[in-house]
């Protein structure tokens, strides 16, 4: 075991110096800084180490610090050959101060609008990347070879199918909770038979796209964020680039096209579980038979709601795509950063697909759809 | 040698499969001495020294720090020995969402009772001793060169005083003279500091440089360990094409130089 850092005031034959021993190390943590409080303070001009049993740069640092900020001619005698080296190594100079930004009330107005032009931004930058996607799409569609069929496929699977057991379920689930609660609440009007009305109308208009594309955005979209994020930090993107690569075309053009295949069928999936579901409640909960919650939904307009769904789907699935990838190009080299923007994506995604679905429904109106 | 090193590697085994990396090597690493490690790619340096840290699961074998079994260690005593330890990975493994200073104080701020003023002065000296420039401190790891990298990877492994260093190639990817520099450094501060350094490395200045002894790997066993004039007499015919090879050989003068 290694003594505690001491420093001790020695007066021996009309000398007066200041005798360093025990262990001068990072070991001794708050028992060297005590010590180097105790350094100082001291009034002695010489410092004598040659008692010390064990220096490191910390030590060394702490004496050095001590000779320079006596404002007096400090003298280090007997210290061992290594020791000195040390000192010489370690020797001290002021280390500037870190400013830390002011923060103060006129500092957070100026975040507040920091990030509403920024939100602007991203905006018009997303506008372009679509544009962007929409040029290389074109370009390849004119060469049918380089339209990259297994990468589209791969990602069909890993989109599509991979994630229909999660989005049957939810939307399952949904479908149920609507249908016992149509049950519930429509009773108090004796309108209990306007459930599957209920159930199909806000299902297949809304909930089914809406509950899939939030499920698909926060499943693959955070994918491609982090796929496209880890690429770029690791220069990947830039590999590609140096062989006259697009990355747009190679990497991003497959992602979106299995995306707009992808989440119309997860969402006519979804909707029959959430139709399967609402059967179900009714049928058990309700007391309306499978055969007379079928015939109901033969109401002639359903296909008409059945397709008005569908038809948002695509755009979501663009919206998705163009949004994650953007964010993915944006990664920086830290983990932080990529962690930030596979946020950013998902939030963002989610944001504008509830949005589109608000402009699709005055869109829908306006054409009495 | 009756003295107890400081790492010793008895009878390691490491497969990945079927493939047998590592196949019964032996080691010793003295304390206060500088080994160099020398192998051909993929011939399990980093699986050695990753056996070694404990990142790399082993199918026999036994590893002693100081002449004990690490495995048979209580966790917190195998945690005092592992802060004796610094690393170097050979791509830096900088914390990326940490500033260079961060990263040099995160072991500090870890395993220290000090003040933070403290710790920020240490490590703007550990910054100052590897040769990185004081405006480096405030930069994240993406936006230094290669050779900054490596410097601060070393203010960081060097954070806590380690009595034993791991060096994986840290001179790969250095301009000669930087390299230069960082040999002079990790001898200025075994010097100093009385470090045991454990350095994989391909570059043959540096073996001349500050290596005490040199170990070979080969068929996953050390085929060979000793100074450098014991190695150039070595008949292995790896051994020989390394250091007689043409960039080996142009070593020999500047060597008998330095002896001078």
């Amino acid at each position: 075991m290694s003594r505690a850092p001491t420093a001790a005031r020695v007066v021996e034959a009309g000398a007066i110096r200041l005798a360093f021993a025990g262990a001068w190390t990072l070991e001794a943590g708050a028992g060297l800084e005590a010590a180097a409080r105790g350094v100082e303070a001291a009034q002695e001009d010489v410092f004598d180490l040659s008692a010390l049993d064990a220096l490191d740069t910390a030590g060394a640092w702490i004496i050095s610090r001590a000779q320079a900020r006596a404002g007096r001619a400090v003298s280090v005698v007997g210290a061992r050959p290594e020791h000195a080296t040390l000192l010489r190594e370690a020797v001290y100079s002021a280390t500037p101060a870190a400013a830390a930004p002011p923060r103060n009330a006129v500092s957070l107005l100026a975040d507040m609008g920091e990030s509403v032009y920024s939100a602007g931004l991203d905006a018009l930058g997303g506008l372009d990347f679509l544009g962007r996607v929409v040029a290389v799409g074109l370009q390849a569609a004119r060469r049918p070879r380089r339209w990259r069929l297994i990468s589209t496929a791969f990602h069909l699977e890993s989109m599509g199918l991979r994630g229909a057991p999660l989005i049957l379920m939810i939307n399952f689930f949904v479908g149920a909770i609507v249908a016992q609660q149509g049950i519930v609440q429509l009773a108090r009007f004796g309108a209990s038979s306007l459930t599957v009305d209920l159930v199909a109308i806000l299902t297949l208009r809304e909930l089914g796209v809406m509950l899939t594309s939030i499920m698909v955005a926060g499943r693959s979209g955070s994918a491609i964020t982090a796929e496209l994020g880890a690429m770029n930090m690791r220069e990947e993107l830039d590999a590609l680039r140096v062989m006259a690569l697009d990355p747009m075309e190679a990497l991003v053009l497959p992602r979106l096209t299995a995306l707009v295949i992808a989440l119309p069928l997860l969402t006519f999936l979804g909707d029959l579980a959430a139709l399967t579901g609402g059967m179900l409640v009714a049928w058990g909960w309700g007391g309306v038979s499978p055969h007379a919650f079928w015939a109901e939904l033969q109401y002639p307009i359903a296909a008409q709601r059945f397709i008005s769904g569908l038809l948002k789907a695509p755009f979501m699935a663009l919206a998705i795509g163009v949004i994650s990838s953007m964010e993915g190009f944006a990664v920086q080299g830290s983990a932080e950063s990529l962690g930030r923007r596979v946020t950013a994506a998902v939030v963002k995604s989610i944001f504008t697909v509830i949005l589109l679905d608000g402009v699709f429904a005055m869109f829908y109106a306006a054409v009495r759809f | 040698m009756s003295e107890v090193p400081a790492i010793r590697v008895r009878g390691l085994e490491v497969a990945f499969g079927s493939r047998k990396v590592m196949a019964g090597l032996d080691l010793d690493l003295y304390r206060g001495e500088v080994l160099g490690f020398v192998g051909a790619s993929g011939a399990g340096k980093s699986v050695l020294t990753r056996s070694i840290l404990g990142l790399q699961p082993r199918q026999a074998g036994v590893i002693e720090a100081d002449g004990r079994d690490i495995d048979s260690l209580a966790p917190s005593e195998r945690r005092r020995v592992e802060r004796g330890w610094g690393v170097l990975f050979q791509q830096g493994a900088l914390f990326s969402s940490l500033t260079v200073r961060q990263n040099v104080e995160a072991p500090m701020r870890e395993h220290l009772d000090i003040s933070p003023a403290l710790r920020t002065e240490l490590a703007m000296l550990k910054l100052r001793l590897v040769g990185l420039p004081a405006d480096a401190a405030g930069k994240l790891p993406s936006e230094l060169s290669g050779g900054m990298i490596k410097r601060a990877a070393l203010a960081r492994a060097l954070a806590l005083d380690p009595g034993v260093v791991f060096l994986d190639e840290p001179t790969s990817g250095l301009d000669p003279i930087s390299a230069g520099g960082f040999d002079e450094l990790i001898a200025t501060l075994q010097a100093t500091l009385g470090l045991t350094v454990f350095m994989v490395t391909h570059d043959l200045d540096s073996l001349y440089a500050i290596c005490d002894r040199v170990a070979v790997l080969g068929q996953g066993k050390v085929i060979a360990i000793g100074t450098i004039p014991e190695l150039l007499k070595s008949e292995e015919p790896w051994i020989r094409e390394y250091f007689h090879g043409p960039r080996g050989e142009g070593r020999k003068a500047p060597a008998a130089r330095r002896a001078v």
